[in-house]
């Protein structure tokens, strides 16, 4: 059901949104890919059948009691490290209270006052705009809840099903501060979070399977003003784009509120991806008191300076940076660097590539073009290509110093995708490789410029680019083996 | 054999002379059990199979000249807090009546490791809240001295079957003093361990950072016996302790010549003249024995109750959240809707006092109020801990009583809970504290109804209150 607020107003008109400055700041959840649960043994996975990894204590078992996983405390870290936050030495857990069929003992396992990480960054780029840091104000940890299934059985017209797979499943919960001032850097907010997560290798950050999870706290106020207006939370943001969709949409709506007098109420709203809107929640579901307390089942979670540091040395290179490495080290174009740190996997990838075959702009013009079109053909990720970063960086390697021909490169990579093969032996077997031999060139030019007397008299005549044509007859006589800059140099020599 | 007064070094003699097998004994105690409770209502089940099948393990390790454990073939009942796989656990509620748990609580698998007989489970007071055993909702309790009384709570089903002899030791459980107030009841020794010592996995919540699992038993040795088999490191329980069990009945065996006992002068005001004149008469004893006694003071004492029931509703409101409607517990017939199924399951499952101490613990936890209660009171709890601690730096022991009034009617204080709050006031300081505080018989009043005395020492030594304990019940002759 709609609050009166919103059925009244119409939706803001450009111009009078341009009088208005949007503050948007994000609250994301993020699953962090461990083996095991936060607080059991039970496998951290889904797709299994319901309530099968399950235990007493993710079933909220009367006398069950949390176990907080190691690894999730790294995975947790290295997310905090990831977004530039400082860990704080000493945190606690507390419970958040609140009942929910999906939430088996009545309360999440969170942080509160004392969260894991604080006071870190992002830095965003909008095109056209200037780079910009938007703050991270704390992480923190805590369990999932399950799922509630509310179709699918045959008595579902009735009765709601609990799966509580998931239940335990360990998150992180990422805040930023209010310092987003349009849906675009909202976007690009949440797309540098995510890689940053994903280069740190904790989670998947697959939004469709639900391991990354968007709020977005939104409110408006006319340009200058300093205090913030009203805010409204908007769940239900399961897609990059819907997150944009329900930004822009939200900022008209507020707008459109304000513009036609109205006063805007602070709320809780649903994204609806089919109407494009979002709609309030009513407002007995969000009266909300959560009875925060510290959770008198698990110890203060204490971070040696040694624990951290050694979580430190083993962070991996964030994206940011490894971007500024490509250009100022490869020699990239930006826009070449952008796409190769567009995952760790790619990024990895093209370094290993890179490095093997000891010219890196060649190399990534084989991983962007040639490399990337081949799997796309296969609908197969980096991870899975059946080409390995070596064995491109051999390919890349033979090219570079002209013993394969780039024509011919092309199909020895399709055949290396195809079989996995090494591109010598591809070479090797079918005979491919680039004839560079003068000597021998040199006596097929002779042949090629005998044949065809017309032509060598054009080149001798001052028409130059006549040369094109014998050097596509070398190439034809010699199944395109032969090396296109040593037979120009025969032609040019051969014709005077 | 009489098993209603064995005990348990008695019993590991008898099986080592082959007086009697394991079986042998545990279907004495399973018919004992069956005859005499229906004098006291302590077991709510009783566990044939499964007790049977304990004793024959040990009989057979026993003929295979195997150790079958310290406590090989020793019945014992089970507080019906602490879940047991496979046997109803229904702490007392209605909503658990048919809960049957799928794991066994720490402490449960280690008695049976020992050799342990788990004979069955114990009636108490509904998720162990209460001081009479009257809230349980499978009927009170009746105390083996004085059948019109109660066996005092929560953990009277407990002390009622250890008094009575139809277990020679049980587990009980103790949030502000749920197993020190029923031994003192009913005359049975019990045991409140250093919070942390033994492990809460498989102990129903009441109030985490109070709740703690011990011993009841007829004499101090059965009670040292069973705390060393089941205290220790439980890596389910994180807020276990990883100091070492030390030896308790070893330590039973020291001189208590030069102990130093304090006795808080806060402790002796407003008890009945009978308990006084019995605690009095205790405390001769230990200068008898050779022990130095002073006058102590733990001047936060005041604030003890007030502390108490803001901390312990505050978490109970949390921890029975879970009895919903949707797993384990029994859903309202009635419900409807999501709301429905909420409020009328809880509505009719829970009892007057939980529903008391829910909505108590709610509001000191609502926004606007966390402050004014939940967090002044855990100032309050480091308070009266330091107490202690600056007590303990003059002092070796505490002593003091252990209620300020013997059993009572049953229904008598049933409609005013602030009157039996108050037979909790000298138990849980040390609850609060978190140290090690035990219950020992200390005589009787004139109308034949058991006096216990109360001993406190500092974190993890426990083997300083064995040592005392053990003296002052030889000196005193308190034995069953
Ligand atoms: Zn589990």
């Amino acid at each position: 059901m709609e609050s009166m607020a919103d059925v009244a107003a119409p939706l803001a008109t450009a111009n009078q949104i341009a009088k208005y400055e949007a503050v948007i700041g994000l609250e994301v959840h993020v699953q962090l890919g461990t083996k095991t649960k936060i607080f059991c043994a039970c496998p951290n996975q889904f797709g299994d059948a319901p309530n099968t990894n399950v235990c007493p204590v993710c079933l909220g078992m009367p006398g069950a009691l949390p176990v907080l996983n190691r690894q999730a405390v790294e995975y947790a870290i290295q997310a905090a490290l990831a977004l530039n936050c400082e860990v704080r030495r000493k945190s606690v857990f507390a419970r958040k209270n609140y009942f929910y069929p999906d939430l088996p003992k009545g309360y999440q396992i969170s942080q509160y006052d004392q969260p894991l990480a604080e006071h870190g960054w992002v830095e965003v780029e909008v095109e056209g705009q200037p780079p910009k840091r938007i703050g991270i104000t704390r992480i923190h940890m805590e369990d999932d809840a399950g799922k509630n299934i509310h179709e699918g059985f045959k008595d579902s017209d009735r009765y709601s099903y609990v799966d509580l797979n998931r239940t335990g499943s360990p998150l992180v919960e990422i805040v930023s501060e209010p310092e987003m001032r349009s849906s675009d850097e909202a976007f690009a907010y949440l797309s540098e979070l995510k890689l940053a997560l994903q280069f740190a290798g904790v989670s998947s950050c697959d939004m469709e399977k639900g391991h990354l999870r968007c709020d977005a706290n939104v409110s408006v106020r006319p340009r200058g003003q300093a205090e913030f207006g009203t805010k409204v939370e908007i769940k239900n943001l399961n897609s990059f784009r819907f997150l944009k969709q329900a930004i822009d949409f939200e900022i008209s709506r507020q707008v459109g509120v304000a513009e036609s007098g109205g006063k805007i109420v602070q709320e809780t709203r649903l994204y609806d991806p089919v109407l494009g809107e979002t709609l309030g929640m009513r407002s007995k579901e969000e009266a909300h008191d959560y009875r925060y307390f510290p959770e008198p089942d698990l110890v203060p979670l204490l971070i040696s300076d040694e624990w951290l540091a050694r979580v430190k040395s083993a962070m991996p290179e964030m994206p940011a940076l490894r971007r500024k490495r490509f250009a100022a080290d490869y020699g990239l174009r930006p826009y070449d660097a952008a796409v190769l740190t567009g995952s760790r996997a790619l990024a990895d990838f093209y370094d290993e590539a890179a490095k093997t075959s000891g010219d890196p702009r060649l190399t990534a013009n084989w991983t962007i073009g040639d490399l990337q079109g081949l799997l796309k053909g296969a609908g197969k990720e980096i991870e899975d290509s059946p080409v390995s970063a070596a064995r491109l960086g051999e390919l890349v390697a033979m090219v570079a110093n002209g013993e394969l021909t780039g024509k011919l490169a092309k199909d020895v990579l399709a055949k290396m995708f195809e079989t996995g093969e090494s591109a010598v032996s591809i070479v090797e077997r079918e005979g491919l490789k680039a004839i560079s031999d003068t000597g021998v060139l040199e006596k097929i030019a002779a042949q090629v410029v005998e044949a065809n007397p017309k032509q060598a008299e054009q080149y001798r005549s001052g028409k130059t680019s006549v040369i094109q044509f014998f050097v596509g007859q070398v190439m034809k006589a010699t199944r395109g083996q032969a090396n296109p800059a040593a037979a120009t140099e025969a032609l040019k020599k051969l014709l005077g | 054999m009489e098993t209603g007064k064995l005990t348990i070094a008695q019993i590991q003699a008898g099986l080592r002379s082959k007086q009697f097998s394991a079986v042998e004994l545990a279907e004495s105690a399973l018919a004992f059990a069956e005859a005499e409770n229906p004098k006291t209502n302590a077991y709510l089940l009783l566990a044939a199979d499964r007790a049977l099948a304990s004793a024959r393990r040990v009989d057979a390790k026993l003929s295979a000249g195997e150790d079958p454990g310290p406590l090989a073939g020793v019945p014992t009942g089970i507080k019906d807090v602490i879940v047991t796989k496979g046997l109803r656990t229904t702490c007392g509620s209605k909503l658990l009546e048919k809960f049957v748990p799928p794991y066994d609580a720490t402490a449960v698998a280690r008695i049976e490791n020992a050799g342990g007989v788990l004979l069955g489970k114990l009636n108490c007071d509904e998720f162990a809240m209460g001081s009479s055993n009257e809230n349980s909702a499978f009927g009170p309790v009746r105390n083996p001295a004085a059948p019109d009384r109660v066996p005092g709570g929560s953990s009277g089903g407990s002390a009622a079957a250890v008094a009575q002899g139809t277990a020679v030791v049980a587990l009980g459980s103790d949030t502000g003093g749920s197993i020190r107030q029923p031994a003192s009841f009913c005359g049975v020794v019990g045991v409140t361990p250093t919070y942390g010592r033994v492990s809460r996995y498989g102990l129903v919540a009441f109030a985490s950072s109070l709740d703690h699992i011990g011993p009841l038993a007829r004499n101090v040795d059965d009670a040292a016996t069973l705390l060393g088999v089941i205290a220790g490191r439980d890596p389910m329980d994180s807020t276990s302790a990883f100091a070492p069990v030390q030896d308790y009945r070893a330590a039973m065996h020291l001189p208590v010549r030069g102990m130093k006992i304090g006795l808080p002068k806060e402790y002796f005001e407003g008890l009945t003249s009978d308990t006084r004149l019995q605690i009095e008469k205790g405390v001769r004893l230990l200068r008898q024995e050779g022990c130095e006694v002073l006058e102590v003071s733990l001047p936060h004492t005041p604030y003890a109750i007030a502390c108490y029931y803001i901390i312990c509703t505050a978490e109970a409101s949390s921890n029975l959240a879970r009895y919903d409607g949707v797993k384990y517990t029994i859903r309202s017939s009635r419900a409807q809707t999501l709301q429905d199924m909420y409020r009328m399951t809880r509505g009719e499952g829970f009892g007057a006092e939980c529903k008391r101490r829910i909505m108590l613990g709610t509001y000191v936890l609502s926004a606007g109020y966390y402050d004014a209660y939940y967090l002044k009171a855990q100032k309050v709890r480091a308070l009266i801990a330091r107490d202690f601690e600056r007590a303990f730096e003059t002092v070796d022991a505490l002593v003091t009583p252990v209620s300020p009034f013997p059993a009572f009617k049953l229904g008598e204080k049933l409609d005013d809970p602030i009157q039996m709050y108050l037979s909790d006031i000298y138990t849980i300081t040390g609850s609060l504290a978190g140290i090690p505080c035990m219950s020992v018989p200390c005589g009787a009043t004139s109308e034949g109804l058991p006096v216990g005395m109360q001993i406190l020492t500092r974190h993890f030594d426990e083997p300083g209150m064995f040592r005392l304990a053990a003296h002052f019940e030889r000196a005193g002759g308190f034995t069953l």
